[in-house]
């Protein structure tokens, strides 16, 4: 075990699984950066430095710096993998997932389904996410609610240095199309990260806390909201039941509904706006599963139905947190059948 | 013409293949047989078999909505083929995916597709495994693919790259149902793919052997590591853009005139037996094959098995 943060996980992780596999290919801007420029390449060695020192390594056959070209880094990847590669392509913003959604969403996750199960597509996009960061509408959006809605996709977000290294590397590996969610914000989070070979299978959440009166879903940054609430709330004699999804595709549904019925209070919190997420369909799920289990309403702490404002003040208040957690974990325990 | 009797017979015997398939769809379709939305692609062999002909299973294709000549010319079974169209789950692609997306990984056909320039961005990424092994990757596309901004993206990072891919641009004068004179502003597609800084070509499309020397050229100055080529071919589409298109922009005697006199089934055979290469009766003897080929084809995609509301989800994920 050793201490480190998620951005250095993440190359770490990359570089292992390059090392392992000639197969493995990297794509995306900037990840090699300086190419063309007077300072030269890896004057910058990727914006997020989740790729330094991979190009001097594995060379620019293998670690691709690309034009700012998302459709094509996406199919290119896209391609590359349905031709016996295995490519990471990085999406500098989650947010830019608008200029290659075709790609994600028409071609990578359906291949396998259109051509009769007989093509495999191995790639691993990356995207970095969230808000936190005063970037504003185009550059703070977490879209993990859309993708998880495909069929055909795997949908992955890691809160800890750990899980970052353990489901990465599941990814790479894994033969099916994988969306990796970073949150931008979590990047310099530290954590005791396992030495060697560490592979966490896909669709089992992990418990963060355990309690008996409240069920807390949450995912990437929001999972360390929900822990600050949870200890808060430990301190009123409420005890809350933390899960951390893991991946929201696979989903981990034994895990959340053993949760609830034990708990029979259910709180999601989510980095999103209302409207057809993950809040809703976790909300759903347990309503129609598990329905019998609940003692009050289910309570959904997510981002208003806006976009991320820039100003310092309307993000902090666009965001969930650990205050508005913590109230509405209050309301469900207050809920009197009228 | 360099062409051995045997690699004449086969280019022919691939064109008469995919003209006899989209002529009987459209009989087919005509007659209510076959569901959904076909693109064919009769009028345009030349393009596809003048390509094809220069690859192995182990080159990479990426094809359009239009998609069933390349598909026929890079190998693909068309006996599973037509399975496929009738929509049975002995269908190349068990019934799941239709005329827009038949695909064989195997023989190096990385599919159809529905999206209009979907296709280049992956002929880019093929490219990258074919450097690695010494081969090319085509990206099959139209003038209405052109004017995609995926098909500049994927341009641009193939010079960026220098890759062995090559930009076909099959010019069958419509997109969809507008002018190419309309739609695409620059002064040509071959002089637009130039302006990426790639090597561009023009070819006349309906003469299978001037497609085939001028992709042997290009083919060869990939495989030497000079990065990517374009090459733009004048073609001819003779059916709609889809089955039931009833094609009220075309002008008077169009259709009549260009299988008259833009048929590049014919033109090969006045070519090939005005040089002696074959004789008249060789062609006759392909034609009845390839015709019974074709109503075997029909015969079978109708006795065979129907997919069931069973295999609905299956093959969604590799694992899950």
């Amino acid at each position: 075990m050793a201490t480190k943060m998620i951005r250095d996980v993440i190359v770490e992780t990359i570089d292992a699984e390059m090392g392992r596999d000639p197969d493995v290919i990297m794509l995306g801007e900037d990840i090699v950066g300086g190419n063309g420029s007077a300072g030269g390449p890896e004057a910058i060695g990727g914006i997020w430095s989740t790729s330094t020192g991979l190009w001097g390594k594995y060379g620019s056959d293998r670690v691709i710096d690309t034009p700012i070209s998302e459709s094509a880094i996406i199919g290119a990847a896209a391609g590359a993998s349905l031709s016996g590669k295995r490519a990471i392509a990085e999406i500098m913003f989650a947010d830019f997932i608008g200029v290659c959604l075709d790609q994600i969403w028409n071609q990578v996750a359906k291949f396998r389904y259109m051509f009769g199960g007989k093509s495999r597509c191995p790639v691993t996009i990356r995207m970095i996410y969230g808000a936190g960061f005063n970037a504003a509408a185009q550059h703070s959006q977490s879209i993990h609610g859309m993708v998880t809605a495909m069929p055909g996709l795997k949908v992955v977000m890691p809160a800890t240095p750990a899980d970052a290294k353990g489901l990465l590397t599941a990814a790479i590996r894994d033969d099916d199309p994988v969306i990796f969610l970073e949150h931008k914000a979590l990047y310099a989070t530290k954590g005791e990260v396992p030495d060697g070979e560490y592979v966490l299978p896909f669709g089992h959440a992990r418990q963060v806390t355990e309690g008996d009166d409240i069920t807390v879903l949450a995912t990437g940054l929001m999972v360390s909201f929900a822990e600050t609430a949870a200890r808060n709330l430990a301190e009123e004699g409420i005890g809350c039941d933390v899960l951390d999804l893991r991946t929201t595709s696979p989903l981990d549904e034994e895990a959340i509904l053993d949760s609830v019925e034990r708990t029979g209070r259910l709180l999601i919190v989510d980095e999103s706006p209302p409207r057809c997420g993950l809040a809703t369909d976790l909300a759903a799920i347990v309503a129609s599963k598990a329905f019998a289990s609940l003692k009050a309403p289910i309570e959904m702490v997510t981002a208003p139905h806006s976009p991320i404002p820039f100003a310092r003040e309307l993000e902090s208040a666009w965001l969930p947190s650990s205050d508005k957690i913590e109230a509405a974990a209050l309301r469900l325990m207050s809920y009197r059948r009228g | 013409m360099q062409l051995s009797r045997e690699a004449l017979l086969r280019a022919y015997r691939q064109m008469k293949t995919i003209r006899a398939f989209e002529d009987r769809l459209h009989d087919e379709i005509q007659a209510g047989e076959i569901a959904g939305f076909t693109h064919l692609y009769a009028g345009q062999e030349a393009c596809a078999v003048g390509v094809c002909e220069h690859l192995g299973s182990q080159d990479y294709i990426v094809s359009t909505h239009r998609g069933h000549g390349h598909c026929i010319a890079k190998g693909c079974d068309v006996i599973g083929m037509m399975k496929e169209i009738y929509g049975s789950r002995e269908g190349l692609c068990k019934g799941r995916g239709g005329s827009m997306h038949i695909a064989d990984i195997g023989v190096g056909m990385l599919g159809a597709n529905g999206i209009v320039g979907a296709g280049a961005p992956l002929a880019v990424g093929a490219g990258i495994s074919a450097k690695g092994n010494g081969t090319v990757s085509i990206a099959f596309s139209g003038d209405g693919a052109c004017n995609q901004g995926t098909t500049f993206e994927a341009m641009n990072l193939a010079v960026v790259l220098k890759l062995p891919v090559i930009f076909v641009f099959e010019n069958n004068h419509y997109s969809e149902h507008t002018g190419v004179a309309y739609a695409v502003g620059a002064e040509s597609m071959a002089a637009r793919a130039a302006a990426f800084g790639m090597r561009a070509e023009k070819a006349d499309g309906i003469d299978f052997f001037a497609v085939f020397e001028a992709m042997r050229e290009l083919i060869d100055y990939c495989k030497a590591g000079n990065g990517p080529a374009a090459i733009e071919l004048d073609t001819e589409r003779f059916f709609g853009h889809f089955e039931g298109d009833p094609q009220r922009y075309r002008g008077p005697g169009e259709l009549d005139r260009i299988r008259a006199e833009r048929d590049c089934l014919k033109l090969f055979r006045q070519k090939v037996t005005e040089a002696g290469l074959l004789e008249g009766k060789d062609i006759d003897a392909l034609d009845e094959e390839v015709m019974a080929l074709i109503d075997r084809a029909v015969v079978e995609a109708k006795a065979a098995e129907r997919p069931g509301p069973e295999h609905v989800v299956e093959d969604v994920y590799i694992s899950y």
